[in-house]
């Protein structure tokens, strides 16, 4: 892993005279991109700036300025820290930006999503369908004229509640009264939804004329309820015998507009709901919101709670790959003997949790500038107890148990995930891309809270096939075992929290990109504050959604049963991917 | 040599069987019941736990670490003559802060002035939207609104909680959360004794 090199002297307003100005609104950053140059730019951004792999992708709707705003983020997959760049286009519909798919393929799902949810339309993108909402909906909910159908107020605390809170039933305030509007001359006993030949009709066709007789497609769906696809996960796919030549992912079925939501909540409101992204992981999500408000505020956080917080995503990152391990089995075959046994560890792990939040896995338990609470008694060496003693042996026998198994590894060797080339162009992040053969990790790359003290080695494998994302598992669990050991060690004391706790906090306008090394890869979370309690633009940029963009790249030409454990090592959770 | 590995991955699963019996037997020999007892729980969730590991709830129940946190009630303490004296003021903080807003509060307003009285009239808690966060405990002023334990309250209908319902004696919080009670109780003798002293000095 190369140095994180410093940034701070370059200037694309001087690289691109005309094209790129400086963002000079307060409190934000990075560079805004005439929207007619914009692939242009970012072809040099990419090739000669080195700023391979664009992260994140996604709209602002600046309403009162009559304005709409696309924001990008990239990173140099050597290291160092994002570039922030943007493109401002006129709230006139249709609101119409290039889409730089063909500089980043990685960006074609974060764009059909700004789309979906925006209403921007990207010229020259490959297949710009809705991706969240379903086909037929009309509107587009992120802006912020849109209003959800219990829809009660712009921000939260709703004036309804006090002083004169008389309680009324959320579901007598039916939906369907005013605040859903139906498409003029919309006739639902006569409308047949349209989504479902857009879904086929993206599927690629194929011949087979050699021997001059005519096949049919075959079109297979996955989902949305089969156990190999973790959730209610959809994949609509055409096969040539057994061998894939096309899949399309269809998501959204757990969508419930975390966006929109968090823009109606305060900051502080958000944070018990990022803990239903990811569920398995909600100490890792917690961290990134933090980060990323943190940053706005511009706090410092106090020193024990950094290391409360590292401890928490480290124990919540084993806990994870331990389970990734046990169910890629249940997706080979191999039934529930190793994830039982992964799930034992995990309990232990989910106990700390409880003991310390208050819940096993809806923790909440980050505050910005701190924790909640300090460890309470006997935490401490509860978790000392796991890390030194228990975990390192529990690691060894399930790797005992399956990596030397001769049917586990003619299942699993030589089954071509990604490479590496394609795994940055495709904006794969977290061990997909570090089993690529990209030493790539946020906490040495980008290190985010006291990541920069501990000794620890970025896990990395040479060939992204189904066998090194398991084994990078295996690693990465053991490089999280040397930081526990480590921060449980240094642990110095003092308070968990800078100050009183309050339960409104003064956020300055501006903006912040955040982001974390989550056990699935980086998670980001975009902030846009206008000074007001409530955020006006609130994004998640989450791992498992983004890392799914190449799933067609992955799977064609492979058999149709390697899908299943490709999809399985890519390790989605549908509350996070659908949010 | 092929099936190598087989044999030595299905000897950690043998061996994991083994252990099973062995556990047992080891407790039954040292007079322990490890089974449908406090103790037995406790060394199956501790650092050294192995054989079985499942806990039978609702028979058997996993010991409620003082922090967790479940549907919020309210905490009153108990007067001279059996009155409940609510703890809350109806200051609407917790109504405020709540993140899906399930707290629905009426002021009491005196009759005659019209003027708020630091009484709640009325008081919901939506059971089904409250998503357990905590924060109206945490930023409770009055220490009026606590997180319980009691966590088995599935039902055939929507949950909606009143004043009734979600009131419970400061005795049950201080049994549920002891070493939190005892930390509050301190600290508000602590503020009482300043406040007194400073009334004195005046
Ligand atoms: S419970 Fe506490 S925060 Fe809520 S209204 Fe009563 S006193 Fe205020
Ligand atoms: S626990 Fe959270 S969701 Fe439930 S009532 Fe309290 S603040 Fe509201």
């Amino acid at each position: 892993m190369a140095t994180p090199t410093p940034t701070a002297t370059l200037d694309l307003a001087a690289c691109f005279p005309g094209a790129v100005s400086a963002d000079a609104r307060p409190g934000y950053k990075g560079w805004i991109i005439e929207k007619d140059k914009l692939v242009e730019v970012a072809t040099a951004i990419r090739d000669e700036l080195g700023y391979d792999h664009l992260t994140a992708v996604t709209g602002v709707d600046y309403l009162p300025e009559g304005k709409m705003e696309v924001v990008y983020n990239a990173f140099k997959t050597t290291g160092g820290p994002v570039l922030t760049f943007k493109v401002q286009v006129p709230r006139i519909d249709p609101v119409e930006v290039p889409s730089v798919t063909s500089v980043w393929p990685g960006a074609e799902f974060q764009e059909r999503e700004a789309w979906d949810l925006m209403g921007i339309k990207f010229t020259n993108h490959p297949d710009l369908r809705r991706i969240l909402m379903w086909e037929g909906f009309e509107g587009h909910p992120l802006r912020k004229d849109w209003k959800e159908a219990f829809y009660e107020e712009d921000a939260k605390p709703f004036k309804s509640r006090w002083p004169e809170g008389r309680h009324v039933m959320a579901e007598e305030r039916s939906p369907f009264k005013d605040n859903i509007t139906f498409p003029k001359d919309f006739d639902p006993e006569k409308w047949v939804p349209e989504g479902e030949e857009a879904l086929y009709g993206a599927l690629a066709k194929y011949q087979t004329e050699e021997d001059g007789l005519k096949t049919d497609h075959i079109v297979i769906n996955m989902g949305p309820q089969h156990p190999s696809t973790h959730g209610v996960f959809r994949v609509a796919l055409t096969v040539d015998g057994e061998t894939i030549v096309s899949l399309k992912p269809v998501m959204g079925y757990l969508h419930r507009n975390h966006d929109k939501i968090g823009e109606r909540n305060t900051f502080l409101q958000n944070m018990p709901f990022t803990d239903r992204l990811d569920y398995f992981n909600s100490m890792s999500n917690n961290f990134g919101y933090a980060v990323a408000v943190e940053k706005l505020m511009n706090i410092q956080v106090s020193e024990r709670a950094e290391y409360i917080r590292v401890i928490m995503a480290e124990l919540s990152r084993i806990q994870n790959h331990l389970v990734f391990i046990g169910m890629l089995g249940n997706d080979l075959g191999m039934m529930y003997t190793p994830a039982l046994y992964a799930f034992e560890e995990r309990e232990l792990v989910l106990d700390i949790f409880e003991a310390a939040s208050g819940s096993r896995m809806m923790c909440n338990y980050f505050r910005f500038g701190g924790v909640v609470r300090d460890l309470p008694e006997g935490v401490l060496q509860k978790i000392n107890d796991l890390v030194f003693e228990r975990l390192p042996g529990k690691v060894d026998e399930l790797d005992r148990m399956l990596t030397e198994n001769e049917v586990f590894i003619s299942r699993m060797k030589g089954v071509k995930v990604i490479d590496a080339e394609n795994a940055i162009r495709y904006s794969i992040t977290g061990p997909v891309l570090r089993a690529a053969g990209v030493p790539y990790d946020i906490r040495r790359a980008d290190p985010y809270s006291v990541y920069d003290r501990f000794d620890f080695d970025v896990a990395v494998r040479q060939n992204g096939d189904l066998m090194d994302n398991y084994l990078i598992r295996l690693d990465e669990v053991r490089q999280s075992l040397r930081i526990l050991q480590q921060a449980v060690k240094q642990i110095p004391a003092g308070p968990v929290m800078p100050g009183k706790p309050q339960y409104q906090v003064r956020v300055p306008a501006g903006e912040s990109y955040g982001r974390v090394e989550s056990p699935k890869g980086e998670l980001g979370y975009y902030v846009v504050s206008n000074g007001k309690p409530n955020p006006w633009r609130y994004h998640v940029r989450p791992p498992s959604f983004v890392n799914i963009t190449a799933l067609e790249q992955m799977c064609i030409g492979v058999k149709i049963a390697d899908f299943i454990a490709i999809l399985g090592v890519i390790d989605i959770v549908l509350g996070e991917l659908d949010r | 040599m092929y099936g190598k590995g087989i044999f030595k991955g299905l000897s950690v699963t043998l061996n994991r069987f083994w252990t099973t019996y062995t556990e047992d037997i080891r407790w039954l020999f040292s007079g322990k019941k490890r089974y449908f007892n406090e103790d037995g729980v406790k060394a199956r969730a501790g650092k050294d736990t192995k054989g079985i590991f499942t806990v039978q709830y609702p028979e058997e129940r996993l010991i409620i670490p003082e922090e967790f946190r479940y549907v919020p009630f309210l905490v009153y303490d108990e007067g001279a003559d059996g009155r409940k004296e609510v703890r809350c003021t109806s200051c609407g903080i917790c109504s405020k802060v709540c993140p899906p807003q399930c707290i629905w509060i009426v002021r009491t307003n005196d009759p005659n002035t019209g003027r708020p009285v630091p009484q709640p009239a009325e008081f919901y808690i939506d059971a089904d939207i409250c998503m357990n966060c905590g924060f109206c405990a945490e930023y409770c002023p009055f220490d009026a609104i606590k997180m319980d334990h009691d966590f088995e309250i599935a039902s055939y209908d929507r949950n909606v909680f009143n004043l009734d319902k979600l009131l419970k004696p400061a005795a049950y919080y201080e049994s549920i959360r002891p070493l939190n009670a005892a930390r509050e109780n301190e600290a508000r003798k602590a503020k009482e004794a300043a406040k007194a002293a400073k009334a004195e000095a005046a």
